[in-house]
């Protein structure tokens, strides 16, 4: 391997430190000229690794001009990565200059890295593209040697990982020869992030590097004192235990699964923290200098814990972090060791890991998962292939760059790694979409953005055009919120837009770590101040709670269906699980188990299919209109992480027959039409793809600003040409992502042949969680209008027609909800247990952080 | 299709679940907020939205025409996105407009602030406000009126169900006013609570939401006063 030249040996030695072998890898990599991709666990030098190669070119070949580009999926990575690489290059008086480029820089920073670009930017995937889409850029990147890409595993298959890709390609265009190096945490599937970041497309291309796994973690599990709760997620009940666990260790990292449960759980704490324990807050919608402030307190030591979501999942190594406290399940094994990585970056020591299960159901998730971080088995799917929306805006942005020819940036295209399997047809329609809209109706010919010369080149057709394409760069599409301002005080941060919409003059909400009392809204932020009495509200976040991955469900069932494994359970679940034994059966590891009971006047049909939420959730609609068909009246269907419960009027008789492989067929194609997951997926689309304006967050909105309602839009399309290019990009979209149809398809196979059904006379032990969740789905096609009658005549009914249906409603229909038997839930201690918000929390179904 | 019948300064009206209304007593049909040749609007502004929202707001216009066979068909205001809206419609819409206002005796454009001026080469006459018996038609509500029908604020209300808020078009009622939905293929919506809206209902009324053959109709609150101005 050979060793470090001077003055880099007598550096790391001051230290005390020896290159690491994957470092000395990657600098071999580079020498040979070739691409690499490093898959290393947190805490191993990863990011020297990257830059090592280039810091020692420019210190053997001092040179002007941009030579390597960092490319980070946060800005404040960026940030702090620039602070850190800063040491060595002082410290060893290298020749270069290391600047970022990101949203924040200000403009006239922007102007002179133009000028005189600095030898090391360190950028996000979306000032990338903007620098990509200047005409200066053939000249800026023209002597580029390096890209290094971190968290590469983040950013693959997703639609900014395509953006990178894209832009990475046409990199390759302008400085042939181009080194990728990829930094990666470890993953599921090593080949495909290979070829995503291959300037081939082909794995074989991106050498290999795989660094040593540091010790395993030291996991264990902690149940809430007392009572086991049957359902909920919050896991509100183990505050005490958590806190107890913050007391005796240095510093502890909080994760939880959601905004709003990250907002509970702080609360929970502090409520009991008489010790006064500094624990703070960080999720993704507080103010960012609030969360910039946590993380400097977290990197000093002054901090004992931090509550987190996702937000922390990725970040700068703090080096300092005792332990890691998992409160909920985990849902993901990748994820889960993502986390459990935080905690410790010591190599040779165990990471400490505590997982809070929330409920019962949990508690076998949270022992599955245990058993898949021992056994290494990571989850997760290989990168998806590149959105067609952010192929349109590329296409944009490289006609704003220089005149090209279709045939060439077809070929260009195609070297990505996310778009591989492009076929020409669908480069042709999206060229034509960006050109005039590519609708089969040419009324827009007159206004078209592109124009062909004579030569065959496309050129775009004035300035106008190339602003309008840079401000809409970018794949990230936020909803719409709002800022949070204490009166006479700083921004907080922001809560979405509907949840303001929702809240009254008076009413308090959980936001920020604190109570804070509505006042009102001022132009484009609301005010609010401290304090404010009655239960107050935890705002919540539509986006991605992640389902249960394939990996752990696998587990899950493994052990449901295997009682020996039951010993590794606590003492409550195995009597939850022997009462199920008895009084119906436990479903088999590769069968599914389907009880049917009459409750309440109303048949009960509980599958248990573990195939997660969204996954089941279609399913659930699926089955419904079946059920439909077959005329068992159904009247609704709920779909948590592990079963799929519908009700119906009538006793759904052969309920195999509601499983078979052909629901996927008409049903499946006429329900995700009028989804309201397709219509969300189709926003996200049109406004990537630059058919409805992008939502400049904090820009006042005016009158000129052109927005329109792209479900309007949707529906014409669908009714007009329902084969237009954005239509098949939602759906190919949805089938990958909001739908998961293909983990249905897998579960039908499966369990064709070796269905369970148990007729019982009541609701099974088993059964209880489900029922008792929350966020029940109604039936769909037409449920719309039948609810809104329901609603109506109930108004009518309780009011007489005088009162105001905003005060009543609400209450009205909170009554006519249907709540499910229990089993032995004790019904007091559950209302004390019971948090407060939770009247909220549940109505918004189905959107977390 | 069930209308709904309504009494406003002594009149009988039908409240359409298609958004428009019918004034029986004088053959009349009212229809606010088509926006037509709003998808070309956008589109010289480089957003390509689908170009079929003037087909298709003509074509649901013409269904209701067919139901209703009215002698005088009065528009609210905002016909068209803008100005030159008319002189960009394809032929096709335009002769499809052409046999729908050639279906009745007599058309009133009333004008609105996306169509200040009267379309060109279209029969009707062009006002700012319409009055007929007891009943002012115009685009945007005056706060004193009475007897008044008009468009211009695209009312829409959320009513909260079991399965959450579902949010329609509606229309906006008193004693004193009705307030359409807006009837284009791309027009959005303002919530009845929003103060530009609710203002003008400061007792309280009554909305009905459109449903593809019905209307839910449910109180709404009267305006609270806004919370003192917070700086």
């Amino acid at each position: 391997m050979g060793t470090l030249p001077e003055p880099f040996a007598g550096w790391f030695a001051a230290r005390g430190w020896t290159p690491r072998p994957h470092q000395l890898a990657l600098w071999k990599s580079a020498r040979a000229g070739e691409s690499a991709l490093l898959i290393a666990p947190t805490g191993g030098g990863k990011t020297l690794a990257g830059f090592l190669p280039s810091l020692l070119e420019l210190h053997a070949a001092p040179r002007e001009g941009l030579h390597t580009l960092y490319v980070s999926p946060l800005k404040a990575l960026a940030v702090d990565i620039a602070r850190n690489l800063m040491d060595p290059v002082s410290e060893m008086d290298l020749p270069i200059r290391i600047e970022t480029r990101t949203g924040d820089t200000p403009q006239n920073r922007r102007a002179r890295q133009r000028e005189t670009p600095p030898q090391i930017l360190l950028t996000t995937p979306e000032s990338l593209a903007v620098l990509l889409a200047n005409p200066e850029a053939p000249e800026l990147f023209a002597g580029l040697r390096s890209i290094v890409v971190d968290e590469a595993h983040a950013m693959a298959g997703t639609k900014r990982g395509d953006q990178l890709s894209l832009c990475m390609a046409r990199l390759d265009v302008l400085a042939p020869g181009l080194r990728r190096v990829g930094l990666s945490a470890t993953v599921a599937h090593p080949e495909a992030l290979r070829a995503w970041l291959s300037p081939t497309a082909l794995a074989e291309d991106v050498r290999l590097v795989v660094g040593r796994g540091g010790a395993d973690p030291d996991m264990s599990l902690m149940l809430p004192e007392g009572h086991l709760p049957w359902g909920g997620h919050m896991g509100i009940a183990s505050a005490p235990g958590v806190l107890a666990r913050i007391a005796e260790a240095g510093v502890t990292i909080v994760f939880v699964n959601t905004r709003a449960q990250s907002e509970l759980i702080f609360a929970a704490l502090w409520k009991i923290n008489e010790e006064n324990l500094p624990i703070a807050l960080h999720h993704g919608s507080l103010e960012i200098t609030q969360r910039r402030k946590v993380e400097a307190a977290m990197a000093a030591g002054k901090l004992r814990a931090v509550v987190a979501t996702a937000s922390l999942d990725l970040g700068i190594d703090w080096g300092a972090v005792d332990q890691m406290i998992h409160v909920g399940a985990p849902k993901g094994v990748s994820r889960l060791l993502q986390r459990i990585g935080r905690a410790n970056h010591r190599m040779d020591e165990p990471s400490k890991a505590v997982l809070v299960p929330a409920n019962r159901f949990e508690v076998i998730e949270c022992v599955a998962a245990s058993e898949a971080v021992r056994a290494h088995e990571l989850d997760g799917d290989p990168p998806r292939p590149g959105g067609l929306d952010v192929l349109a805006q590329h296409i944009l942005a490289m006609a704003c760059q220089s005149p090209f020819r279709p045939d060439d940036l077809y070929a260009e295209v195609t070297r990505a790694g996310a778009y591989a399997t492009l076929s020409r047809r669908d480069f042709d329609d999206v060229l034509r979409f960006v050109e005039d809209g590519g609708y089969a109706l040419r009324a827009y010919e007159r206004f078209r953005r592109l124009f062909t010369d004579s030569e065959g080149l496309v050129h775009v057709r004035d300035l106008r055009v190339a602003r309008q394409a840079r401000m809409n760069l970018g794949t990230i599409v936020d909803t719409p919120m709002i800022k949070v301002r204490l009166r006479g005080g700083p921004v907080l941060g922001e809560v979405e837009e509907w949840f303001a919409s929702t809240l009254e003059p008076g009413n308090s909400f959980i936001f920020a770590g604190q109570t804070l009392r509505y006042e009102g809204i001022d132009a484009l932020t609301m005010v609010v101040s401290r304090g404010g009495e009655g239960d107050p509200r935890v705002p919540t976040y539509a986006g991605a709670r992640l389902p249960l991955s394939t990996n752990l469900s696998f587990r899950v069932r493994s052990i449901l269906a295997d009682p020996r494994r039951w010993r590794a359970l606590p003492d409550p679940v195995r009597d939850w699980l022997r009462l199920q034994q008895r009084r119906s059966e436990m479903p088999q590891r590769d069968g599914m188990l389907i009880e049917v009971f009459p409750k309440g006047g109303r048949w009960f049909m509980v599958a248990y299919c573990f195939e997660g939420r969204l996954a089941h959730q279609t399913l659930g609609m699926l089955v419904t209109k079946r059920m439909d068909r077959l005329g068992f009246a159904p009247m609704g269907y709920l779909g948590t992480d592990y079963v799929l419960a519908t009700w119906s009027a009538f006793e759904p008789t052969d309920p195999e027959r509601l499983f078979e492989e052909d629901i996927l067929g008409e049903e499946l194609e006429e329900w995700i039409a009028e989804s309201s997951m397709l219509r969300r997926t189709f926003r996200n689309i049109a406004t990537i793809a630059g058919l409805i304006e992008k939502n400049h967050p904090g820009q006042e909105k005016s009158g000129r600003q052109m927005t329109m309602n792209s479900d309007l839009i949707y529906d014409v399309l669908r009714k007009h040409e329902p084969d237009h290019i954005l239509l098949r990009a939602t759906r190919a979209e949805a089938a990958h992502g909001l739908t998961d149809v293909s983990r249905i398809a897998t579960l039908l196979a499966r369990v064709q042949g070796h269905i369970r059904v148990r007729r019982l006379d009541r609701v099974s032990p088993l059964a209880v969680p489900a029922l008792i969740e929350e966020g029940r789905e109604w039936v769909a096609g037409g449920a719309e209008d039948a609810l809104l009658a329901e609603a109506a005549a109930l108004v009518e009914e309780a009011t007489d027609g005088a009162e105001h249906f905003a005060d009543v409603l609400a209450e009205v229909t909170e009554g006519v909800r249907v709540r499910s038997g229990v089993v032995d839930r004790p019904r007091r201690q559950d209302r004390k247990r019971r948090p407060p918000p939770r009247r909220f929390v549940r109505s918004a179904k189905g959107l977390a952080s | 299709m069930t209308p709904a019948p309504l009494h406003l300064a002594g009149e009988r009206l039908m409240l359409d679940p298609a958004g428009v209304v019918s004034w029986p007593a004088r053959r009349t049909l009212v229809v606010s907020d088509l926006h037509l040749e709003k998808g070309s609007h956008f589109a010289a502004r480089g957003r390509f939205v689908p170009p079929y929202d003037t087909r298709e707001t003509l074509a649901k216009l013409t269904l209701v025409l067919r139901r209703y066979g009215p002698a005088r068909l009065v528009l609210l205001g905002d016909s068209f996105h803008d100005p030159m809206g008319c002189d960009r419609m394809a032929p096709a819409d335009c002769a499809a407009l052409q046999r729908i206002l050639a279906s009745v005796e007599e058309v009133v454009w009333v004008l609105g602030n996306h169509d200040p001026v009267a379309p060109r080469g279209l029969p009707g006459i062009a006002v700012d406000a319409l009055v007929d018996g007891p009943l002012t038609f115009r685009h945007e509500a005056d706060p004193r009126a009475l007897g008044e029908m008009s468009g211009h604020f695209h009312p829409k209300a959320t009513l909260a169900t079991r399965a959450g808020g579902i949010s329609r078009p509606c229309f906006a009622t008193d004693a004193r006013r009705v307030i359409l939905p807006a009837f284009g293929a791309y027009t959005g919506g303002l919530d009845v609570r929003d103060p530009a809206l609710g203002g003008l209902f400061p007792r309280g009324g009554r909305v009905f939401l459109l449903g593809p053959d019905r209307l839910f109709s449910v109180p709404m609150a009267p305006m609270r006063r806004r919370p003192e101005a917070v700086a």
